[in-house]
């Protein structure tokens, strides 16, 4: 479904005559395949929104794309569209979930106008039977259709999430990025809310990029995932292989340091932070840290390699 | 901090046309303390010369030279637009920031007094001053009065940006590290609040020279210290329009924009500089 | 303050937000009559466990006296921290108690270098009488967070991670040596790779320094990793309270419950084996 070749996006910025550049995305190759979720997994700075921002076309300057390309199958090198033709693919075939619903929902717009300004267009259909499907969707997220009047202060913020949802996937789309969806929620709500996103992607069949750092999240909804360090994927695997069996040190390091109730054996710190994108470290990006670091990584970057059924690592220690 | 200035002339036209006219007024004012001739003595030159040499810009019909006349006129307005400025951003600063940080009935006192003093309509109060003083009006009286007068909108903008400032996390933490009200209104929140009292201050100057200028021309002030509206009153005087002597009036004015003009472009062009957001991404904080 | 009172007493504590002008009013109870007490020869870790709206920011706030109690009492080692009043008695309770903040960028003002806040609280609360003697008092308190003045000194807050600046946080509320610190969510917004250094310094810090701290969190799974006892709130009253392991173990209350099922990693996830 969305395919994604060598892609290396960095931040290019002057500000009174200091130039920086900031290699955000780094050389990422991953795909995502039909009606899956597909789960991206990285900590704050790793690249992962600049990503995103990416895949969706969605990237202005300082942003600007190095090189690599993005493709999906109903668009096939989506990074060199016309604008006219990018909107008419986004919102169809392409949705966008974001963290914090308010920045989506206009707060002086009703629910209804906000679904007519986003959706209307796309469906084609006549105004009765756009309301009526508006409807019939919102109680597929069992929310209530009486909604639609409501201005969005007044509903609450998980109500205000699903409403998101709702909205970007109306269209049936066949691809949806969700960024964060959870993240400022509480925590029984989040569970709800992430239900209904996976029931909705079984229903519609479409194929979703869960993209946020909390790793439960992942182990809730994702089927695959992708495992982001300072801009480039460090491993890949199904849901459950990854968390049973974590073969890059980072990786198996996070899974390890997560804390569970009822065990309380000490975990361990992992030394240093993040690297600084605008200055990384050569060879592989996290060997300051790597408790297996060797002299190989310091000079070269491990290439992604599979090493098991969908398993892919990128690490010297582990594929030699 | 010369190479900031460099980079930002390099850079930021705006900075660079605007401190460069600034530059010239200011090299004009100067020039005043090198002037052949005394400010105030009439009749020293053959009046009424249009612009040649040796008098560049002309002669005045009360047989001035309109060159050496204006490095006083500038000068003079000048240094008023400075010390009022500068008089008013301090009880500005005082107010503003009091009241943002305290709250409560400190706040609500300051700002009654504040508002009383917005809505003082400043030229009927300053002609009405001018016909009760007379001759009493000294420069140095109009300046505090201007000063009193043009606070109140400045500190308003202060205390909102105080406001917001109390509620943050870091504000907590000075608390919490033993700092009292006045050090943590002048080391943490200053800085925050520089941008607008720079920028302001700018402004201020233009709105005390503009003022000072209405009230000159109209002869409301003491016309014999030589300032830009003084010699355009005089210049009316001597209905100078009319007799063709352009020059009397038409170089106080081009200067005196000049100045507005200048000020105005390196308000904007420094504030944007010192604002912390743009600091901040300067010394590369990811927004 | 008295050494045998104990080190925080809350006693039916409430605080009430009106809303609203003269014609409609609206009252808005963000702690209810809530209870709890740590005693002071014995150093634990008490979490406060809540969601947003619960009341525990509320709460923290206002042990750490930046609010006041609408009703009840509120004490540190015997004082009322209402009837503290004046520069000199704020000094003396904000020894006592320290706090650290969710946000750790916003915890420093970003303008200005982080040593600025670890030398003041050096000169303020112990008295330092130069900066060799503050700068003395700066470096040992780093070292006890894993890091040191040399890292440190000079730096801005954007210059270092979240979880490095957590420390410094934690540094700086750690030399005037307090009795207690008040937590409010610290590690919810450091990366998940950083958390569990700051989670096991405060293990530490009530270890080997006799340090109480009142934790806030909304995360189960590290409340239990820490805490001794806990309570959790729902809408500004407590539900549940007692031993940290045995509530979590076993919740009792209906809210309590849910929360607990709602945490998302199951059991089945667990490494197989850790790789060397």
């Amino acid at each position: 479904m969305l395919s994604v070749q060598g892609l290396k996006a960095y931040y290019m910025t002057r500000h009174f005559g200091v130039q920086r550049e900031v290699r955000a995305v780094d050389g990422i190759d991953f795909e995502v395949l039909r009606n899956e979720i597909y789960g991206l997994a990285g900590e704050s700075s790793c690249g992962k929104t600049t990503l995103i921002k990416t895949i969706a076309a969605a990237w202005k300057p300082p942003l600007q794309i190095v090189a690599g390309s993005v493709g999906f199958t109903f668009a096939p090198d989506i990074l060199r569209l016309a604008p006219a033709e990018l909107a008419r693919v986004r919102w169809k075939h392409l949705a966008y979930i974001v963290q914090g619903s308010m920045s989506v929902l206009n707060p002086v717009r009703r629910i209804r106008e906000s679904f007519v300004d986003f959706a209307f267009r796309h469906l084609g259909v006549a105004r009765a039977e756009f309301d009526r499907r508006v409807s019939a969707h919102l109680a597929r997220v069992k929310l209530d259709p009486g909604i639609v009047n409501a201005y969005p202060h007044q509903l609450s913020g998980g109500m205000r999430q699903r409403v998101t949802i709702a909205l970007a996937t109306i269209c049936r789309p066949e691809f949806v990025i969700a960024d964060e969806p959870t993240t400022a929620l509480d925590v029984l709500v989040q569970k709800d809310v992430l239900d209904m996103i996976r029931e909705v992607q079984r229903e519609i069949g479409s194929s979703v990029l869960l993209v946020t750092h909390d790793l439960g999240v992942h182990a809730h909804v994702a089927d695959r995932m992708g495992i982001m360090y300072a801009g480039r994927l460090v491993e890949e695997a199904p849901t459950r292989e990854l968390f049973r069996a974590p073969r890059h040190p980072y990786t198996a390091h996070l899974i390890a340091s997560l804390p569970r109730i009822g065990d309380r054996t000490t975990r361990k710190p992992l030394e240093g932070s993040p690297p600084n994108l605008a200055a990384p470290p050569p060879g592989c990006r996290f060997h300051p840290r790597c408790p297996l670091a060797m002299d190989r990584c310091r000079a070269e970057v491990p290439p992604l390699q599979t090493i098991g059924a969908q398993h892919r690592v990128a690490c010297f220690a582990v594929n030699a | 901090m010369f190479g900031t200035l460099r980079d930002l002339l390099k850079t930021n036209g705006e900075f660079a046309l605007g401190a460069g006219l600034t530059a010239f007024v200011f090299l004009i004012a100067a020039l005043s303390f090198v002037s052949p001739q005394p400010p105030l003595d009439v009749y020293v030159v053959p009046p009424d010369l249009p612009p040649g040499w040796p008098h560049v810009f002309g002669t005045t019909s009360r047989g001035q030279d309109v060159f050496w006349q204006l490095t006083f006129a500038i000068r003079n307005t000048l240094l008023f637009g400075l010390t009022v400025a500068l008089l008013s951003r301090v009880i500005s600063l005082v107010v503003g920031l009091l009241a943002g940080y305290k709250g409560g009935w400190v706040d609500r006192l300051l700002m009654s007094i504040n508002d009383t003093f917005i809505v003082i309509p400043l030229l009927p109060i300053l002609v009405l001053l001018y016909f009760v003083m007379r001759d009493r009006m000294t420069w140095g009286f109009l300046a505090m009065t201007m000063a009193l007068l043009g606070w109140a909108y400045d500190a308003r903008l202060i205390r909102s940006v105080a406001m917001s400032l109390r509620h943050r996390d870091f504000t907590r933490t000075s608390v919490f590290s033993g700092m009292g009200t006045r050090e943590i209104l002048q080391r943490e929140h200053l800085p925050y609040v520089l941008p607008i009292v720079f920028s302001t201050t700018l402004n201020n100057m233009n709105w005390s020279i503009g003022l000072e200028v209405t009230l000159a021309v109209l002869g409301f002030t003491d016309i014999n210290t030589p300032s830009i509206g003084g010699m355009i009153y005089w210049a009316n005087q001597h209905t100078a329009m009319v007799a063709g002597i352009w020059w009397w009036i038409a170089f106080p004015v081009a200067l005196v924009m000049m100045v507005f003009i200048g000020l105005y472009l390196l308000a904007v062009s420094l504030n944007e500089y010192i604002d912390p957001r743009s600091r901040l991404s300067r010394m590369g904080v990811a927004s | 303050m008295s050494d045998s009172a104990p080190l925080l007493e809350v006693d039916r504590v409430s605080k009430v937000f009106t809303r609203g002008g003269l014609l409609s009013r609206e009252r808005i109870h963000a702690v209810n009559d809530v209870s709890f007490r740590l005693e002071a020869g014995r150093p634990e870790i008490f979490s406060i466990i809540g969601e947003s709206g619960s009341g525990k920011t509320t709460l923290a706030k206002m042990i750490l006296r930046i609010e006041t109690p609408t009703s009840g009492r509120l004490s540190v080692r015997g004082t009322d921290v209402a009837h503290i009043h004046g520069r000199r008695a704020g000094l003396a309770f904000m020894a006592q108690v320290q706090p650290i903040f969710q946000n750790p960028f916003e915890a420093f003002n970003p303008l200005k270098p982080l040593d600025h806040y670890l030398f003041m609280t050096a000169r303020r609360f112990n008295g330092a009488a130069d900066e060799t003697a503050a700068a003395r008092m700066a470096d040992g308190a780093l070292l006890q967070v894993g890091l040191s003045l040399a890292e440190v000194r000079g730096r801005h807050p954007h210059e270092l991670s979240g979880g490095q600046l957590q420390r410094v946080a934690v540094a700086r509320a750690l030399i005037p040596r307090p009795r207690l610190i008040v937590a409010d969510e610290p590690v919810s917004m450091v990366d998940a790779s950083l958390r569990m250094a700051i989670v096991n310094l405060f293990k530490t810090l009530r270890d080997e320094l006799g340090i109480a701290i009142v934790y806030i969190t909304h995360d189960l799974a590290t409340a239990d990793y820490i805490s001794d006892r806990l309570i959790i709130m729902q809408r500004g009253r407590v539900v549940e309270a007692g031993d940290a392991r045995s509530v979590l173990a076993d919740p009792q209350h209906p809210y309590s419950r849910s929360l607990k099922s709602a945490v998302l990693l199951p059991d089945s996830l667990t490494p197989a084996a850790t790789p060397a």
